[in-house]
């Protein structure tokens, strides 16, 4: 009697073939990111890879060293999917599919032998399923991979220090403050301050989603480092919600300044240097003197 | 041995410090700034750290310590001058300096200092030049 191995062997044709059908007729192909020929190549790729491997009868592995081609070529294409944007439905389709086209074979050729049929199904699953533990495993690093890139564009371009006014200066910080940015933030704010010799700071919050103990413990740190160069530092834009999480942690900012919104705090700083706005009055008639 | 010269300007001493501090030299430092104002009674001490690129807990407790001393003596601390890299430093170790003014420079902790002793001659003074240089 053949061997299982032997059996795919044989209907290596009709299994791509099914597989491509099984593909082809997924709701969620994207055939807008890849063409038939290049899915077919690949396909063929794959499938030879797997059949080569299987013809060893190890099912169980798929660390053996037989299986490494298998799992290399499933990672790359797992891992350029993911770049692409392939969603992970269809990442996982693409194995999954191929379990379906395998089954079907098997079923057809062991009509006659359901006691066989029965173990090879259970060992043709268990190892498709190892195979598509692998593809999600890469798709999902593939992914983080793009988010690190994306953090780190961010984190680039977030912290821009504004002159505001003559000895003033303003750094608006969006987005979640944690240790890293904390970092990022003083230095570029104590080394303005150095470069602008200004006597205030002002720090607008109001971009920061939310402050929990710890992003208060690094605005802390700020200010007290502000205050060790010689300089005060006024923490603005505190919203609502955020001054009701501050007071139910029990954090105390007592010894900070804080306003609500930046326009206060830029008056604080105007009264802090003795500045004062006010509004001129306009000359009737200054256009006709022209 | 290597000391850390003291100046005295009016009512306030005038501290440089130009050289990394090492522990000896710091405790040298409290020693003799703290006799200076015994001696002159001075009204303030002005600090001025901008050439100190390294810092560590001890000297931080050093100018807690002087500040400290200085007030019971009833002389007030400033400490300008502070690099960024200094300042970081020292709130990561948990040293935040507190009851020790600040200031950017030394001409803005002089003014800082004459603030806070409300010191109308020295005002005075610096109205006098700023008319002068109006005038011309």
């Amino acid at each position: 009697m053949n061997t299982t191995a032997q059996v795919l062997e044989k209907n290596r044709n009709r299994i791509l073939e099914l597989w491509m059908q099984n593909q082809l007729s997924e709701a969620s192909l994207r055939d807008d990111l890849m063409t038939s020929e290049e899915l077919q190549r690949q396909s063929q790729d794959m499938l030879d890879a797997l059949l080569r491997a299987i013809s060893k009868e190890n099912y169980g592995n798929i660390y053996a060293q037989e299986f490494e081609q298998v799992t290399d070529t499933l990672r790359d294409i797992s891992i350029t999917r993911a770049r692409q944007g392939f969603s992970p439905r269809e990442t996982g389709a693409y194995v999954l599919s191929l379990k379906k086209a395998l089954s079907e074979i098997l079923v057809e050729e062991r009509a006659e032998d359901p006691t066989t049929l029965y173990k090879e199904l259970i060992a043709i699953n268990n190892l498709l399923d190892n195979l598509s533990i692998v593809t999600f495993e890469t798709f999902i690093k593939g992914r983080e991979e793009v988010i690190l890139r994306q953090t780190d564009e961010i984190s680039e371009i977030s912290t821009p220090v504004i002159r505001v006014w003559d000895g003033i200066l303003a750094l608006p910080i969006i987005g979640t403050l944690d240790s890293a940015r904390t970092q990022i933030v003083m230095e570029n704010l104590l080394q303005e301050i150095v470069n602008t010799g200004s006597n205030i700071a002002i720090l607008d919050i109001s971009g920061v989603p939310a402050v929990d103990s710890l992003v208060a413990q690094h605005l802390i740190k700020t200010v007290s480092a502000t205050r060790l160069m010689g300089a005060e530092c006024i923490i603005s834009g505190i919203r609502a919600e955020i001054a009701q999480t501050i007071v139910h942690l029990g954090i105390d900012l007592s010894n900070i300044k804080t306003k609500a919104s930046l326009a206060s705090a830029l008056q604080l700083a105007f009264s802090m240097t003795n500045l004062e706005v006010r509004r001129s009055e306009k000359k009737l008639g200054l256009n006709f003197s022209r | 041995m290597e000391r850390i010269p003291i100046l005295k300007m009016g009512p306030f001493l005038l501290v440089t410090i130009q050289v990394d501090l090492y522990d000896r030299l710091a405790l040298n430092l409290e020693n003799d700034l703290i006799s200076m104002v015994s001696q002159t009674g001075a009204r303030g001490v002005l600090i001025d750290i901008s050439a100190v690129s390294i810092v560590d807990s001890f000297m931080g407790r050093i100018l807690g310590n002087i500040a400290s001393m200085s007030r019971i003596m009833d002389a007030e601390t400033v400490v300008v001058g502070m690099q960024p890299a200094v300042a970081i430093t020292l709130v990561e170790l948990g040293l935040t300096l507190q009851g020790v003014y600040t200031a950017l420079n030394v001409e803005k902790g002089m003014e800082l200092l004459n603030k806070k002793l409300g010191s109308d001659l020295a005002q005075d003074e610096d109205e006098e030049d700023d008319q002068d240089d109006r005038d011309e």
